[in-house]
């Protein structure tokens, strides 16, 4: 297993990054923790002559905690963020999915940016992001420009990121909806990676649901929102009636994926009952 | 000083933890090259044509053989090692198996060309730009359609892909009479699904030609290299067998799937005299899934009759066994003379009949994989029993205790000779359940079931008691069965001049342990430290030939060989002990490490009577010098281990998710030398087992592509899949070899499947359903609940 030959460069700036990008443009790739890239050269799906590994662009880490958001810099390894106080107390979700991805090496390697770059439908961040209304910093040579999480994701690995472009945060806003969160996922036996991933994220008051924000992964092409059960959710008591009758019809009018581990029927069902596992886990 | 029965860590662990093993990837050669092979991505093409021009010139390219080399060398192929003839007396069909293909590919992986460059890159670049024009055919995988009229046809001169039929037992007429008048008859349909082996170590070959010796030298990871040089040298290459050394170095585990001889092999070892240069080729590990060969691949219908009282009358057996689209080495062997043969099982049976039809399909070889036979057979067997004792409202384990054979040792009692061509060799198998029975807690389980019904939660319990015929093997009797080489083992005791010792043995460790329980077996028997024995196998050059491992082979007949040259140097020790002793060698006792003359103090220690017939100043006239020997054993029979797996699952009925909860296995090996490595080998086996039951199995897609050919597909078994296993053993020596022992290293994978399968039907026993296809997923389960 060895890729095709490539010049490797590693840029210490944002701004050397995005000129190595502008130069080299199509030939090229942006390389992170190297996870999902280096498979694709390995099983030669991809010969891009030029690697730009930007894992030592200092800007695109850390994960500051900010007065009303936290940025997740798009370097940080998913060890990081699992590990993070920060992201723990107000928004625990994130630091859930973070530490159910792959194994120890996986999360010590890989970045929350590169994976929501390569947006494999069945990968954990897009569920999390989307349920904790993430926005997406991303840059290029005309500077920065911020995407809601709502328009990242546009298919099977396909997102709003442009050809000469990087993503270098992800901004989470701290908010009583993300305070109260969670993420489940029922896991594909061999990757690993969610045949059917929730994260749901309820803010309430008075004991009322204020706003829910339920999203999914691994089970359409494109991660997803379901308005429907966030709807029935909003007003209600979060009590196991109230998740029953919204999550009784999970992932409708939504085209389900199908292999030989869950045919689309089996992952619609198996959407509602990780719906149900992770709201009854806020009740 | 006893080493046999105690858990000595193993000697080989420290340099494979700390990572200094020498596999054959870790060799490198002066001017060594590294090939590539250019593979079909069809399952079924002709060859239209191979352009290597633009490739040729690529950097670092030293050379690209196709077909057209080969065939023009006038190398046939690999041949198969094991005949197996038509009903009708025909023998069976062997279409070339081409080491590179010129015409046609008949399964994805066929290699077309290899690539020899001075670095892999080099090689793989100028791999890709290799330029192949394929007809693409329509393919076969699945040997049921393989057999059926207009089925596309693997090899033209094969009409309905049948490589041979062949059947065992009584004769069917009357199986099939006793079956018609039957009180009760029990029908399964089911698949034994193809699994792939997956050893951690992907193969890997060094082919050498020293031009200084006119000597070829490979390296490669095998475990049988004595057998590969065989087949080479006068099958494949017509090398003379004094001028070729094969070296099996550390070999990161094999699971019958490198005891076959590879085209790599003989690919790389004649290009390596075509360019003078060596040449290695190490898989990628999505070659290993789509070259090696794979195991199991059976399509099944059985049926056992039963009287009113629940005796089994009678059982016929008809099986589809999947060759790929070539015999390996083993090939025909496996679904006839190592499964046919166990379907006497453990129980009186006395009708049996089994008939096998051998098929060809545009798929990967299948060959023997752990077990190799024998687990198909316990999965028939105890898939039927389970099913019977439910169908006929009987409890399983009951069922079980009343069908068994008698005991008997062997030795006051004859073995027990089935209908199916064996004599088994010692047994007594009550005992395995009972204890099976004891540990799981029966009684308290049944109530638990019973007290979950109405919860989410659905408990099931799965038994499976088993006979394997491991030790292989007696030569003359599989001679008779077409095998095409010998089956005894060879082992050489040379003592130095200090007394230590170097065991030369024709086994071959790939993960077994064997140069500690060998030495082990060889300090206790000379009473000498286990640090003053050195095992040594692998290499063709240092070891008289030998058979390697496999079969769970390696104690019961490499052991016993190692056994036999002990007795040998302990014979001719004794002569000079007496000697230097003044004494008769009748006067002599040998025990911990020195001879003493009986009755009195004098003694001589190992040491002395080691340099003494080094150094035969003082020494008894008319002996040779030296203190070394070498001997062949043939074992009488095979060995028969057994045992009872016991499995509880827990259904989640929201989810069809299940969980193994429990995993009970007594098992009978005879004797054991070290508990630990035993019980390893137990847990490793049962970890397969369970593996093709919940998750393994290769999935083809219409045009035959492997769909799971990497491991974000495969399902492997992993740790946080599996209970703590609670293991026991009985212990029934083998009377034939001196050391009573029965082997281990298939047992866990033989004994445990049909367990879990069974367990899960006992859960879903409420849903009317006859059979759950393996690997039983939690969308198999849940739809059976849904459905
Ligand atoms: C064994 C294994 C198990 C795994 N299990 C899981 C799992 O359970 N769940 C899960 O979600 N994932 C899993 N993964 C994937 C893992 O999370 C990857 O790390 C992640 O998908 C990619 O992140 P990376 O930093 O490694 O990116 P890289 O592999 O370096 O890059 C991935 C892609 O993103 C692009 N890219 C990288 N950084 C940027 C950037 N800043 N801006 C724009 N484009 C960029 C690259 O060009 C490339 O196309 C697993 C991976 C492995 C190898």
């Amino acid at each position: 297993m060895v890729p095709s030959k490539f010049a490797y460069h590693k840029p210490t700036t944002l701004k050397e990054a995005i000129d190595l990008l502008s130069t080299h443009g199509d030939d090229s790739k942006i390389l992170s923790g190297g996870h999902s890239l280096v498979p694709v050269l390995k099983l030669r799906l991809n010969d891009p002559e030029h690697i730009i590994d930007v894992s030592g662009v200092a800007s695109m880490g850390g994960i500051k905690d900010n007065e009303k958001s936290i940025t997740i810099g798009a370097n940080s390894t998913h060890a990081e963020i699992a590990n993070n106080a920060a992201l723990k107390e107000h928004a625990p979700m994130i630091a859930i999915a973070a530490s159910m991805i792959g194994d120890i090496q996986v999360r010590n390697f890989g970045t929350i940016g590169g994976s929501i770059a390569h947006a494999d439908p069945a990968a954990d961040w897009p569920a999390v992001l989307l349920a904790a209304d993430a926005n997406v910093v991303i840059s290029g040579a005309n500077g920065n420009r911020t995407v809601d999480i709502d328009q990242f994701f546009k298919g099977l690995f396909m997102t709003a990121v442009g050809e000469e472009e990087i993503i270098t945060a992800i901004s989470i806003p701290k908010s009583a909806f993300n305070k109260n969160s969670t993420y489940v996922k029922f896991a594909q036996p061999a990757s690993r990676f969610a045949l059917v991933g929730c994260a749901v994220a309820v803010a309430n008051a008075d004991g009322y649901v204020t706003e829910a924000r339920v999203a999914f992964n691994g089970v359409s092409a494109t991660p997803f929102r379901d308005g429907n059960v966030e709807k029935s959710l909003k007003g209600s008591v979060l009590n196991g009636d109230a998740i029953a009758t919204a999550t009784a019809s999970v992932a409708d009018g939504v085209s389900i994926m199908s292999d030989h581990f869950a045919a689309e029927n089996y992952r619609k069902h198996m959407a509602g009952v990780y719906a149900r596992k992770a709201l009854s886990a806020l009740a | 000083m006893s080493y046999i029965g105690s858990s000595v860590k193993r000697v080989e662990d420290k340099r494979f933890i700390t990572g200094q093993g020498r596999y054959t990837d870790d060799i490198v050669l002066p001017q060594m090259t590294y090939a590539c092979m250019v593979r079909s991505p069809h399952a079924h093409a002709e060859i239209v044509s191979v352009d290597i021009a633009h490739a040729e010139k690529m950097d670092g390219v030293v050379k690209i053989f196709t077909g057209k080399d080969t065939d023009a060398a006038g190398i046939g192929g690999v041949p198969c090692g094991w005949q197996v003839d038509f009903k009708n007396g025909d023998t069976m069909k062997e279409p070339p198996h081409p080491l590179l293909v010129s015409d046609k590919a008949r399964h994805v992986g066929d290699a077309i060309a290899m690539v020899i460059a001075d670095t892999y890159a080099q090689a793989k670049d100028a791999a890709e730009m290799v330029t192949v024009e394929y007809n693409v055919l329509p393919a076969v995988t699945n040997s049921k359609v393989a057999r059926a009229d207009g089925a596309p046809q693997v090899h033209a001169d094969v009409p309905n892909n049948l490589a041979f039929d062949w059947e065992l037992g009584n004769p069917r007429a009357e199986v099939d009479a006793a079956i018609a008048g039957a009180h009760h008859v029990t029908t399964l349909e089911f698949i034994n699904q193809r699994v792939i082996c997956n050893a951690i170590e992907p193969r890997s070959a060094i082919g050498h030609f020293d031009t200084a010796y006119d000597k070829y030298t490979l390296y490669t990871s095998t475990q049988n290299p004595h057998l590969i040089r065989l087949l080479l040298c006068a099958f494949v290459l017509g090398l003379p067998e004094h001028k070729v050394r094969v070296v099996g170095p550390d070999v990161g585990g094999g699971f019958g799937s490198k005891i076959f001889h590879y085209t790599e092999e003989a690919l790389v070892v004649w290009g390596s005299n075509q360019i003078k240069r060596p040449i290695k080729w190490t898989a990628e590990r999505s070659e290993s899934f789509v070259t090696d060969a794979a195991g199991r691949d059976h399509i099944t219908t059985a049926k056992m009759a039963f009287d009113k009282d629940g005796n089994i009358l009678a059982l016929s057996a008809d099986t589809l066994a999947n060759m790929g689209a070539y015999l390996s080495t083993f090939a025909p062997a496996v679904p006839t003379w190592l499964h046919g043969t166990l379907l006497q099982g453990l129980y009186t049976t006395p009708l049996i009949n089994v008939s096998i039809d051998a098929v060809f399909t545009n798929t990967t070889a299948v060959d023997a994989y752990r077990g190799a036979g024998r687990p198909e057979a316990t999965y028939l067997l105890e898939r039927l029993m389970d099913t019977a004792a439910l169908e006929m409202g009987r409890d399983p384990a009951e069922l079980r205790l009343q069908n068994f054979i008698e005991p008997f040792d062997g030795v006051e009692e004859e073995g027990y000779v089935t209908q199916v061509a064996l004599q088994y060799d010692s047994g007594n198998y009550g005992p395995v359940l009972k204890r099976g029975l004891e540990m799981v807690g029966y009684e308290q389980f049944r109530a638990d079931q019973k007290a979950a019904e109405g919860t989410g939660k659905l408990l099931g319990i799965g038994f499976s008691t088993y006979i394997e015929a491991c030790g292989i093997a007696p030569s003359a009797v599989v001679g008779a069965l077409g095998a095409r080489a010998g089956l005894f083992e060879s082992a050489q005791v040379q003592v130095h001049p200090t007394g230590k010792v170097s065991v030369f043995s024709g086994s071959h460790s790939h993960g077994q342990g064997h140069e500690t329980s060998f030495a082990q077996v060889v300090a206790d028997k000379m009473g000498i430290p286990m640090e003053d024995v050195e095992i040594i196998h692998g290499d063709s050059d240092a070891v008289a030939f030998g058979m390697g491992t496999y079969g769970s082979r390696s104690l019961a007949v490499g052991g016993s060989a190692i056994v036999k040259s002990i007795e040998k140097v302990l014979e001719k020790g004794a002569k000079i002990a007496a000697h230097l002793l003044e004494a008769s060698v009748d006067d002599l006792d040998y025990a911990e490490g020195k001879w003493t003359v009986r009755g009195t103090d004098k003694s001589v220690g190992f040491g002395d009577v080691s340099l003494t017939a080094y150094v035969p100043h003082n020494y008894p006239e008319g002996l040779e010098p030296g203190l070394d020997f070498s001997s062949f054993y043939d074992p009488a029979n095979f060995t028969y281990p057994f045992g009872c797996h016991i499995c509880i699952v827990e259904i989640d009925k929201e989810t069809g998710v299940v969980k193994v909860k429990r995993f009970i296995a007594v098992d009978d090996v005879g004797n054991v030398i070290n508990p630990m490595i035993v019980d390893g080998q137990i847990h490793g086996g049962l970890a397969q087992g369970i593996g093709q039951a919940f998750c393994e199995g290769a999935v083809y897609d219409e045009s035959g592509q492997l769909v799971n050919g990497t491991y974000m597909d495969y399902v492997m078994p992993r740790a946080d899949d599996l209970p703590s296993f609670e293991i026991d053993r009985t212990v029934t020596p083998c009377p034939h070899n001196p050391l009573g022992v029965k082997g281990a290293g298939e047992a866990g994978t033989i004994g445990s499947t049909p367990a879990v399968v069974n367990a899960v039907m006992d859960a879903l026993k409420g849903y009317g359903i006859h059979d759950v296809e393996m690997p039983v997923t939690s969308q198999k389960v849940w739809n059976i609940i849904h459905g």
